[in-house]
C-alpha cells in the first residue's frame, strides 16, 4: 500500500529542473522542433497516437519531446490530456474500401486486383546501417507513375463470393466503450478490438508471436495489409447531415486462416483484424492474430488453453499505462508498509530460529 | 438563396474541404481577401475529442477506435447567415475561418470566395493526393511464382 509522505519538495524541484536540462542536452546541439519530430519521427509519432489513442501528430511530437523519446511516457501524457478533452461526438464508422492507398499488400493472392503496392516500406531492405544518413542526406525524391485506379477491392471479398471465408455480419449497433465503461467480461469483439488497437505493440506483437509458435496456433495468412488516408465523417445534430471532419491514415490487417470447420459451420476461412491509427504495420498484424486467436468460442473452436486465447488476461495486461502506473508505482515511498512487513519477518525469523534452537537441544 | 437551394452536398463539399485543409493555406488563401465582416459567436471555439469508429472485418460491426481532436464554432454574420465549423485540430483561428468561409459561401460573395478560397484549397489537395498516388503508382509490383524444377 501506498501512504502519502511530506516533504521533499525542494528535492523534487531540481530534480525536475535537472530533467529539464537533460532533456535539452548539450546546448551546443540545436533544440529539436516538433515539426522536425512529426516529420521525421513519424513512426514513432504514429506508435503515440495508436497507444495514447488520440489522433493529432502535433500532439504526439510534442510529447514525445517532453518524454525525451520514452514512448510510453509520451503515450502517458497523451492518455494524461485525452482526459481533458470534452468529447463532441464520435465518426461515423470509417469506410477502409475506400481508403487512398499508400501501400496495399497481399500474401495470398499474387495478381491481386488493384495490384500489390510495396508504398515506403523497410520490407527488401538489407537492415545495414546506412551512414550516409550520418552526414546530411539532403532532400531524396521518389519516383512518380501514373495513379492506380482509387477504389482498391477488398481480397476478402473475393473470397466471400464463393462462401469460402466467414461473412462478416454489417451493422450499427452502438460499440462499447471501455473509455466510458469499465471493462467487463467476457468482452464482445468490438470492446476487444477497442482494446488490442490502443494496446500494448510489444505487448500485442509477443501475444501474435506465441499463437505462431504453437499456443493456440491458428494457421493465419496476410489476406490483406493497407496503409493509407481515409476521410473521417461525422453527423452534426445542428446541421442534420454527415460532414467530413478530418482525415486521418490508418494501417488495417485481414488475415484469411484455416478453418475446419464446426458442428454449425462448414468448413472455411475465417478472419482475424486489425485495424490502428498511423502506419503501424506490425501492430495490425499482430492485432489481427490475436483477434482470431480470441475468437476461439464464437467458431466453436476448442480452448486449447493458451495464453492467447485466455481474453481477460489478454486485455487487462495489454494496456501499457495501466501496466506502467501499478509497476512504477511500487518504486515510490512505501516506508509504512514496509516497516511493518520488517517487523513481521523479525518475529517470524526470531520464532523460526528459536524453535530451531529448541530441536537442537 | 438559402442553403437548401445551394445544396447540401455542394455544403457538404466545402466543410470537409476546410475542414482538411491544413490551418496555415486556409489563413493564406482567406486572409487576403480584407476586412473580415462583422459576426457574433453562436458557439465560440471549441476543442474537444471525436470518438472514431472502424468496422469488425472493416465491414461489420462497428467498434470504437480512438479518438481524435477537432475544433468547432459556429457564428453568425451582421448579415444573417450563419457558419459552422468542424475542422480537424485543435486550431481555433482555423475554425473560425472555416465558418466565415461557410457563412459568406450562403451569401452574395459566394463567388469570391469559391475562386479565391475553396477553388485553392481543393486544388493544392488534389496536387497533394495525385503527389502520393503517384508515388505508390511507382511501388506497384508484379510478383511471379518459379515453377519448381526451373531457373
Amino acid at each position: 500500500m501506498y501512504v502519502a509522505v511530506k516533504g521533499g519538495e525542494r528535492a523534487i524541484d531540481a530534480a525536475h529542473e535537472w530533467l529539464a536540462e537533460e532533456r535539452r542536452g548539450d546546448a551546443s546541439v540545436p533544440e529539436l522542433s516538433l515539426a522536425q519530430i512529426r516529420e521525421q519521427m513519424s513512426l514513432a509519432v504514429n506508435r503515440v497516437m495508436a497507444e495514447g489513442s488520440l489522433y493529432d501528430p502535433d500532439l504526439a511530437a510534442l510529447a514525445i519531446k517532453q518524454a525525451r523519446g520514452d514512448l510510453i511516457e509520451a503515450i502517458f501524457l497523451i492518455r494524461a490530456y485525452r482526459t481533458t478533452l470534452p468529447r463532441i461526438g464520435h465518426s461515423r464508422a470509417v469506410d477502409t474500401g475506400a481508403m487512398r492507398c499508400d501501400r496495399r499488400i497481399s500474401a495470398t493472392f499474387k495478381d491481386a486486383p488493384g495490384g500489390q503496392v510495396l508504398g515506403p516500406t523497410f520490407d527488401y531492405t538489407h537492415r545495414l546501417l546506412d551512414f550516409k544518413l550520418a552526414a546530411e542526406a539532403g532532400t531524396p525524391s521518389a519516383r512518380e507513375a501514373d495513379p492506380l485506379a482509387p477504389e482498391v477491392p477488398r481480397i476478402t471479398e473475393f473470397l466471400n463470393k464463393d462462401g469460402l471465408i466467414q461473412d462478416e455480419v454489417r451493422s450499427e449497433d452502438t460499440p462499447p466503450d471501455m473509455t466510458r465503461q469499465p471493462m467487463e467480461y467476457p468482452a464482445n469483439r468490438a470492446l476487444r478490438l477497442q482494446a488490442l488497437t490502443r494496446g500494448d505493440e510489444g505487448f500485442v506483437l509477443g501475444m501474435a508471436y506465441s499463437t505462431q509458435r504453437g499456443y493456440g496456433r491458428n494457421h493465419p495468412f496476410v489476406g490483406e495489409l493497407r496503409i493509407g488516408a481515409v476521410e473521417v465523417e461525422m453527423e452534426i445534430p445542428e446541421l442534420g447531415f454527415d460532414i467530413c471532419i478530418g482525415e486521418v491514415v490508418l494501417t488495417e490487417c485481414e488475415t484469411v486462416n484455416q478453418f475446419a470447420g464446426s458442428k454449425t459451420e462448414p468448413p472455411q476461412f475465417t478472419r482475424g483484424y486489425g485495424l490502428v491509427f498511423g502506419q503501424t504495420e506490425r501492430k495490425a498484424i499482430a492485432m489481427a492474430l490475436v483477434d482470431r486467436a480470441l475468437r476461439w468460442e464464437e467458431l466453436g473452436e476448442e480452448n486449447v488453453g493458451a495464453p492467447a486465447q485466455d481474453e481477460e488476461f489478454v486485455l487487462a495486461h495489454s494496456d501499457n499505462i495501466q501496466a506502467t502506473g501499478f509497476l512504477e508505482h511500487i518504486k515510490l515511498p512505501h516506508y509504512v508498509d514496509f516497516q511493518s512487513e520488517l517487523e513481521l519477518v523479525r518475529k517470524m525469523r526470531k520464532g523460526a530460529l528459536d524453535a530451531m534452537k529448541e530441536a537442537a537441544e | 438563396m438559402s442553403v437548401t437551394e445551394i445544396g447540401t452536398e455542394a455544403r457538404r463539399g466545402w466543410m470537409g474541404l476546410l475542414a482538411r485543409a491544413p490551418a496555415a493555406r486556409l489563413a493564406g488563401v482567406f486572409d487576403p481577401l480584407g476586412a473580415t465582416p462583422g459576426f457574433e459567436w453562436l458557439r465560440t471555439p471549441e476543442t474537444g475529442g471525436v470518438m472514431v469508429r472502424g468496422r469488425t472485418g472493416g465491414t461489420g460491426a462497428p467498434f470504437n477506435m480512438g479518438e481524435m481532436t477537432v475544433t468547432r464554432c459556429a457564428l453568425r454574420l451582421e448579415t444573417g447567415e450563419v457558419g459552422h465549423a468542424y475542422v480537424q485540430g485543435r486550431d481555433k483561428a482555423h475554425a473560425e475561418r472555416a465558418a466565415l468561409v461557410d457563412a459568406l459561401m450562403q451569401g452574395p460573395r459566394a463567388p469570391e470566395l469559391r475562386e479565391a478560397v475553396l477553388a485553392p484549397l481543393a486544388e493544392a489537395e488534389a496536387a497533394a493526393r495525385r503527389g502520393r498516388a503517384a508515388r505508390a503508382a511507382a511501388t506497384k509490383v508484379d510478383f511471379f511464382t518459379m515453377v519448381r524444377g526451373e531457373g
